[in-house]
C-alpha cells in the first residue's frame, strides 16, 4: 500500500514500508534513506520518502507508565506510535487531558513531537514540545539516547520540531493535565474587519485558555467568528469521550474532481458565518477540539489531485501582513472552508523548544486551497512575498511547495539543525528545501 | 473482575484481546517466549487498567516447562476464569512438503503443544467447575486444502480435541470454545497482499471477548466466515480437486 500524506497530492511511493512493532527493535539495514511515518496527518511531503524506506510507527502503540505528579499534572510514558486519540480515550475518563493538542486527535506522539505541534492555547501553554519531558532517540548507527531539557539537551532541541530527520523517537514521556470534566464553556463572537479581531483576541487571550478564529477569507472585508473556550470545572455533565467519538462519518469516496469550487466555497462560508450561533454554550470536548475528526477522510473531498494547505506565522508587530494576505486571497477568488487565524506568544516558561519549532510570537494564518495550477502558484508566490517581507515563516507540517529561500529565511537555525540530521535519514521535504 | 491466563500473549490477536480485558479491569497472566516483548505488553496492559498482570516466558513446545508455567499462573491468579491459547505459526506449505521435520514441527507448535496445554487447563477448569477454555483454531482447520493442509491439519486436530473437551466439560460448569478466524492482518500474514476479506486484530479481539462472555461453543471471526466455510466444506470432492484453494 503506497502511503500518502493528508494533502493527497500525487507522490512517488516509498521503495519500502516497514512496520515497526517493538520499541526495542533495531533499525533495518537498507539501501537508501529512512524516514519515520506516524499517522500521515502532515499535509505536505515532510512525512514522505519517495524511493526510500518509511518506518511505520503505528505498530508501536504501547503505553509504558503513568503516574500523577501532583494534583494538576501527570506523566505518561508511551511508544511514539500511540495516537493522541488513544491517550484521550484512556485518560479523559480518568480526568486527564493533553496540555496541548492540534486540531486533529489522529496524530501520533512521535509526529506531534517531530512537528512540535501547537493548539488553540499557545498563548498559555506553548507548543507540544514544551510538555515533553524525555524521549529516546534511536539513530541509524544503532545508538540510543535519552533526550530531555537537561540530558542530551542539544539532541532534544534538534529532535523537537526536527521533522523526523534526527532519528527515530521510540518512546516519549509527556505531561498530561487535570481537567474537571470533558466539557468546555465556549463563547462565539462574530467580527468584521481585522481591527475587531485584534481587539477581541487581546481581551480573550487574557481571559481564556483557548482562543482561535475562523475566517471567511472570500468575503470582501475579512470577517469571521472568534471562538474562545475553557475547560469546565468538576461537574462532569458532558458525555464520555467514547460515545462522543462514535459519531464519526466517512467521506464515502474520492470524487474525480473537487466539489469544492469557488461558488460552493463562497456560499458555504456565507452560510457558515451567518449560521445561528449561541454566544455562549457548553460543548463536549471532542467536537470542540476536533471538529473535522467527525468526518473521517474529509481530505478526499478535494478530489484526486489533492490540495494544499498554507500556514504561515508573522511576527508580532507585522500583523499588517495578515490584512495584506487576506486581501490577496479574496481578490484571487481562491480560498478555503478552513481558514484559521490565531495569535502565538507563549509565556517565558514555554519558549519554543525546538531549533525548527514553527510557532513564533505573532499571528498565524492557515488556509487550504484546491490545486488550480498556475493560478494557485501565483497566489502562493504573492503570499510568500508578504510572509518573507514580514519576517515570517511557513509551517513544514503543512507544506508541499515552499521555496528553499523562504525556508532558509524563516528558520535561522537550520544550519545548526543540519548537524543533527542522521546521515541515513531524509524526506521529500528535506531534499526539496536543502539539496 | 475475571482472572485470565493467556498463552501466546505476544500474538497480535491475543494482545488486542488482552487490551480489551485490561480496559475492563481484569487480572491477566501472560505467557510467551519473547521475554522483552512480554514485559512491554504487561506494562501496557497495566496502564490500560488491568487489575494485575503477571508473566512467564516459555516456548510452547517446551513441554517440560508447562507444569511450572501452570503452577505459576495458578499461584498468581488463584481461580482461572478464562484461559486463551493463541500461539501459532503459519508454516511454509512447500517447505513442509519437502521436509518431514518441518511438517512435524508445524504440527507440534499448532497442534500437539496446544493440546498439551489444553489438557492441563481443561482438568483444572473441570475441577473448579467453572471457567472458559478458549483456543484459537482457524478456518484452515475446516477442510484440507493443497495450499496449507499441514497447518490446517494441526488446527483441525485442535478443533476435534476441543469438541471432545466441550462434550466432557458439559457435565461441569466449565466451557470449551474454539475460535476460527479468517484472514487477519498480523505479523503472521505480513507477507500476504491484503484484500477486502482481511480483518484487523482488534476486530477479532472484539469477537473473542464477546464469545467468551456468551460462553459460546464455536465462533467464526468475522462472522461471515461461517457461511464461506459452510460452502467450502460442502463442495463435493470431485469438484474441490479441480479448484486451486
Ligand atoms: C485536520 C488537521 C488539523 C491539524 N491541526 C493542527 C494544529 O492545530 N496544529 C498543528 O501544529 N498541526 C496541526 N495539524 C498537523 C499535524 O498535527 C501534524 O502534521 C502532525 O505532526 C501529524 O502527526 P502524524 O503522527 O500524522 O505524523 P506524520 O504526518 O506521519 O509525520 C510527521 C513528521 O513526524 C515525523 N515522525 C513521525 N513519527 C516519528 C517518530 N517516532 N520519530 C521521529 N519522527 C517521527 C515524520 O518523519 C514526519 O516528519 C493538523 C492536521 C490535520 C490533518
Ligand atoms: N493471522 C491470521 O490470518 C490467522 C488466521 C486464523 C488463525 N490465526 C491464528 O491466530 C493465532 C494468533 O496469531 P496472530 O495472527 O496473532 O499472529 P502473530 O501475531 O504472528 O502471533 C503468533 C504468536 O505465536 C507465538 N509463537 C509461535 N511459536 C511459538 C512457540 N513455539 N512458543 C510460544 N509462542 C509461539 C509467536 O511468538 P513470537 O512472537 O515469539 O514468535 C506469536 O506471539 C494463531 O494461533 C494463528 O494460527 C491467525
Amino acid at each position: 500500500m503506497a502511503l500518502n500524506s493528508w494533502g493527497l497530492r500525487p507522490n512517488a511511493p516509498a521503495a519500502q514500508e516497514i512496520v515497526r512493532r517493538d520499541r526495542q527493535a533495531e533499525l533495518p539495514q537498507v539501501e537508501g534513506t529512512l524516514l519515520p511515518f506516524g499517522n500521515g496527518r502532515s499535509y505536505g511531503d515532510s512525512c514522505l520518502n519517495s524511493g526510500g524506506t518509511l518506518l511505520l510507527t503505528r505498530g508501536c502503540d504501547r503505553f509504558i507508565d503513568f503516574a500523577p505528579i501532583d494534583e494538576t499534572r501527570a506523566r505518561l510514558v508511551c511508544d511514539a506510535g500511540v495516537l493522541l486519540a488513544e491517550i484521550i480515550e484512556l485518560f479523559l475518563p480518568r480526568g486527564w487531558f493533553l496540555p496541548v493538542t492540534p486540531g486533529t486527535r489522529f496524530v501520533t506522539v512521535g509526529g506531534a513531537i517531530a512537528n512540535d505541534v501547537h493548539g488553540k492555547n499557545h498563548h498559555r501553554a506553548g507548543s507540544f514540545g514544551n510538555h515533553v519531558r524525555r524521549f529516546e532517540l534511536l539513530r541509524s548507527d544503532g545508538s540510543r539516547r535519552i533526550c530531555s531539557a537537561t540530558e542530551n539537551a542539544n539532541w532534544f532541541a534538534a529532535t523537537v520540531g526536527g521533522l523526523g530527520l534526527t532519528g527515530l523517537i521510540t518512546w516519549a514521556e509527556i505531561e498530561l493535565r487535570r481537567v474537571g470534566s470533558d466539557a468546555l464553556d465556549v463563547s462565539n463572537t462574530r467580527f468584521e474587519g481585522l481591527d475587531e479581531f485584534w481587539a477581541i483576541n487581546a481581551a480573550a487571550e487574557a481571559q481564556h485558555e483557548y482562543a482561535v478564529a475562523w475566517i471567511d477569507c472570500l468575503a470582501r472585508r475579512p470577517r469571521g467568528i472568534f471562538m474562545a473556550g475553557d475547560h469546565v470545572g468538576g461537574d462532569g455533565t458532558a458525555e464520555p469521550a467514547a460515545s462522543q467519538a462514535r459519531r464519526a462519518l466517512k467521506a464515502p469516496f474520492t470524487p474525480p474532481f473537487s466539489p469544492l469550487n469557488a461558488l460552493t466555497l463562497r456560499a458555504f462560508n456565507t452560510a457558515y458565518y451567518h449560521r445561528p450561533l449561541p454566544a455562549r454554550a457548553r460543548s463536549p470536548l471532542l467536537p470542540y477540539f476536533y471538529p473535522l475528526d467527525g468526518i473521517l477522510e474529509w481530505n478526499r473531498l478535494y478530489g484526486r489531485r489533492g490540495f494544499y494547505q498554507y500556514q504561515c506565522v508573522v511576527p508580532k508587530g507585522a500583523e499588517a501582513a495578515i490584512d495584506e494576505m487576506l486581501a490577496a486571497i479574496s481578490t484571487s477568488g481562491q480560498g478555503s472552508l478552513l481558514a484559521v487565524l490565531k495569535t502565538f506568544g507563549a509565556p517565558e516558561a514555554h519558549t519554543p523548544p525546538g531549533l525548527l519549532s514553527f510557532p513564533l510570537a505573532g499571528a498565524t494564518l492557515a488556509l487550504d486551497f484546491p490545486d488550480r495550477d498556475e493560478e494557485t502558484e501565483a497566489l502562493f508566490a504573492r503570499l510568500d512575498a508578504i510572509v518573507a517581507a514580514a519576517g515570517g515563516r511557513l509551517y513544514p507540517a503543512k507544506d508541499a511547495r515552499m521555496p528553499r529561500s523562504l525556508f532558509r529565511a524563516g528558520y535561522a537555525k537550520v544550519e545548526e539543525f543540519a548537524r543533527f540530521v542522521d546521515p541515513k535519514f531524509s524526506s521529500n521535504f528535506w531534499r526539496r528545501v536543502i539539496d | 473482575m475475571q482472572k485470565i491466563l493467556v498463552i501466546g500473549a505476544t500474538s497480535a490477536i491475543a494482545e488486542a484481546t488482552c487490551r480489551r480485558w485490561a480496559a475492563r479491569g481484569d487480572a491477566l497472566f501472560l505467557v510467551a517466549r519473547d521475554a522483552a516483548r512480554l514485559e512491554a505488553i504487561a506494562a501496557d496492559l497495566s496502564v490500560r487498567g488491568a487489575a494485575a498482570v503477571g508473566s512467564f516466558a516459555m516456548d510452547a513446545t517446551d513441554f517440560a516447562a508447562h507444569a511450572a508455567m501452570f503452577a505459576a499462573a495458578q499461584a498468581a491468579l488463584g481461580r482461572i476464569d478464562v484461559a486463551l491459547i493463541a500461539h501459532g505459526t503459519l508454516p511454509e506449505q512447500k517447505a513442509c512438503e519437502a521436509s518431514v521435520e518441518e511438517t512435524l514441527a508445524a504440527i507440534e507448535v499448532n497442534g500437539t503443544s496446544v493440546i498439551a496445554l489444553a489438557t492441563r487447563i481443561g482438568a483444572q477448569l473441570e475441577a473448579q467447575n467453572s471457567g472458559v477454555l478458549a483456543v484459537i483454531g482457524s478456518v484452515a482447520g475446516d477442510r484440507g486444502r493443497a495450499s496449507n493442509y499441514v497447518y490446517g491439519a494441526a488446527k483441525g486436530m485442535v478443533d476435534i480435541f476441543m469438541q471432545g473437551m466441550r462434550h466432557r466439560l458439559a457435565k461441569s460448569g466449565a466451557q470449551a470454545l474454539i475460535i476460527k478466524p479468517g484472514f487477519v492482518d498480523t505479523p503472521m500474514t505480513a507477507s500476504f497482499s491484503k484484500g477486502a476479506l482481511w480483518a484487523k486484530p482488534d476486530d477479532i479481539a472484539r469477537g473473542i471477548v464477546k464469545a467468551v462472555d456468551q460462553r459460546r461453543d464455536q465462533v467464526y471471526l468475522p462472522g461471515f466466515w461461517r457461511f464461506i466455510m459452510l460452502v467450502i466444506r460442502h463442495i463435493p470432492q470431485a469438484i474441490f480437486k479441480k479448484t486451486s484453494l
